[in-house]
């Protein structure tokens, strides 16, 4: 039976990439017969984003208050659960996700019924692998989070993410704030869902800047870890 | 009286009316006076009660008296900044979800009128 497939993808300052984007996302064609929307969250951008996604057919999310990256997935997750979408898939609207890529979660999710898939860029050295500095603190959460979960997740900071109908209705209801995706997988794993990873082929942002730039990676890394060590010995 | 209590006591007066106005104004809400006003009383108290000090630096065994002084209201400062930064952290969650609802009701509003019109 087909299903319905929204593409959350949160955006700031992201005029530039997204004419590059959307075209490419809306003439996607995905596997087993699935349905895709889009749904672009303006995180309060200070560019024309909203002007540029109107252009397309996608739904526009326009957040009154700046709320990072963390809030802004999180309302395209409760527009997945208010409109009945069978699966989430969180794409970064800065170009680093291809599109075609998509279709290698839903496959994975449709083969071994696991609630949320990863697309990781390590699991095979392939396209892009960003910095020296960041993959040492990717190692690190890779190692926390398998202290603290048991599950061997490489690309824990990865925004590319599948969500079915459970994880979509726990993250509706909390979803951490400021650099959710570490964290966000304590939760999910301490709800009983079940995590995995896919290899995926990602690009060099198109556009923007990161989120995580290097006088704040030390404050990433405590706030991080903090947050994941407070999400572990939290009451699900 | 001292001259020191007629200062300590006419400063904590018009500290108490102060509060009030704000109160009264509506710039500051009651469950955050509660604590400012208990200051200014515990202040008054002192003031009138000299010796009280007194008493209290013996009952704990302090030497010095400034010292239980500071050392009493640097904690009470300590739990009121605390209590604060969970105002904050509340605040920001009402104003997280106050955002969401406001873009999610925004985008089923203007679909409502497009499909009016057409």
């Amino acid at each position: 039976m087909p299903g319905k497939v929204l593409i959350v993808i949160p955006c700031y300052n992201e005029e530039a990439s997204l004419p590059i984007l959307l075209p490419e996302l809306l003439s996607t064609k995905l596997p087993n017969g699935y349905e895709l929307n889009a749904v672009i969250i303006n995180d309060c951008s200070k560019d024309n984003t909203v002007a540029v996604a109107k252009n397309y057919d996608v739904t526009v999310l326009d957040l009154p208050v700046n709320l990072g990256i963390g809030g802004a997935v999180q309302t395209g997750i409760r527009y997945a659960r208010d409109n009945n979408y069978d699966l989430a898939m969180q794409l970064d609207g800065d170009g680093q996700h291809p599109p075609k890529e998509l279709a290698k979660l839903i496959r994975y999710h449709d083969e071994t019924g696991v609630n949320v898939v990863i697309g990781s860029r390590f699991l095979e050295k392939e396209g892009f692998q960003s910095s020296f500095t960041r993959r040492l603190g990717i190692q690190y959460f890779h190692w926390l989070n398998r202290f603290l979960t048991g599950q061997a997740i490489y690309d824990s900071t990865s925004g590319f993410r599948l969500f079915d109908r459970k994880a979509i209705a726990l993250a509706a209801a909390s979803y951490p704030d400021e650099y959710p995706e570490p964290e966000s997988l304590v939760v999910f794993s301490k709800a009983g869902l079940k995590v995995a990873e896919v290899a995926v082929v990602m690009a060099a942002r198109q556009g923007g800047q990161s989120s995580i730039r290097s006088f704040g990676s030390l404050y990433y890394c405590i706030k991080v870890t903090l947050a994941m060590f407070f999400s572990f010995i939290r009451k699900p | 009286m001292l001259r020191i209590q007629f200062i300590t006591i006419a400063v904590n007066i018009l500290f108490v009316l102060y509060i009030s106005r704000l109160i009264i104004k509506g710039k500051l809400r009651e469950e955050y006076a509660i604590v400012w006003v208990m200051c200014t009383l515990f202040l008054l108290l002192f003031s009138f009660w000299t010796d009280g000090l007194e008493l209290l630096r013996k009952l704990t065994g302090v030497v010095v008296a400034a010292n239980l002084v500071f050392t009493g209201f640097i904690f009470a400062i300590l739990v009121y900044l605390l209590h604060l930064s969970v105002v904050a952290s509340k605040l920001y969650n009402d104003n997280k979800k106050l955002g969401q609802e406001i873009s999610l009701l925004k985008e089923q509003f203007n679909k409502h009128l497009e499909d009016k019109k057409s």
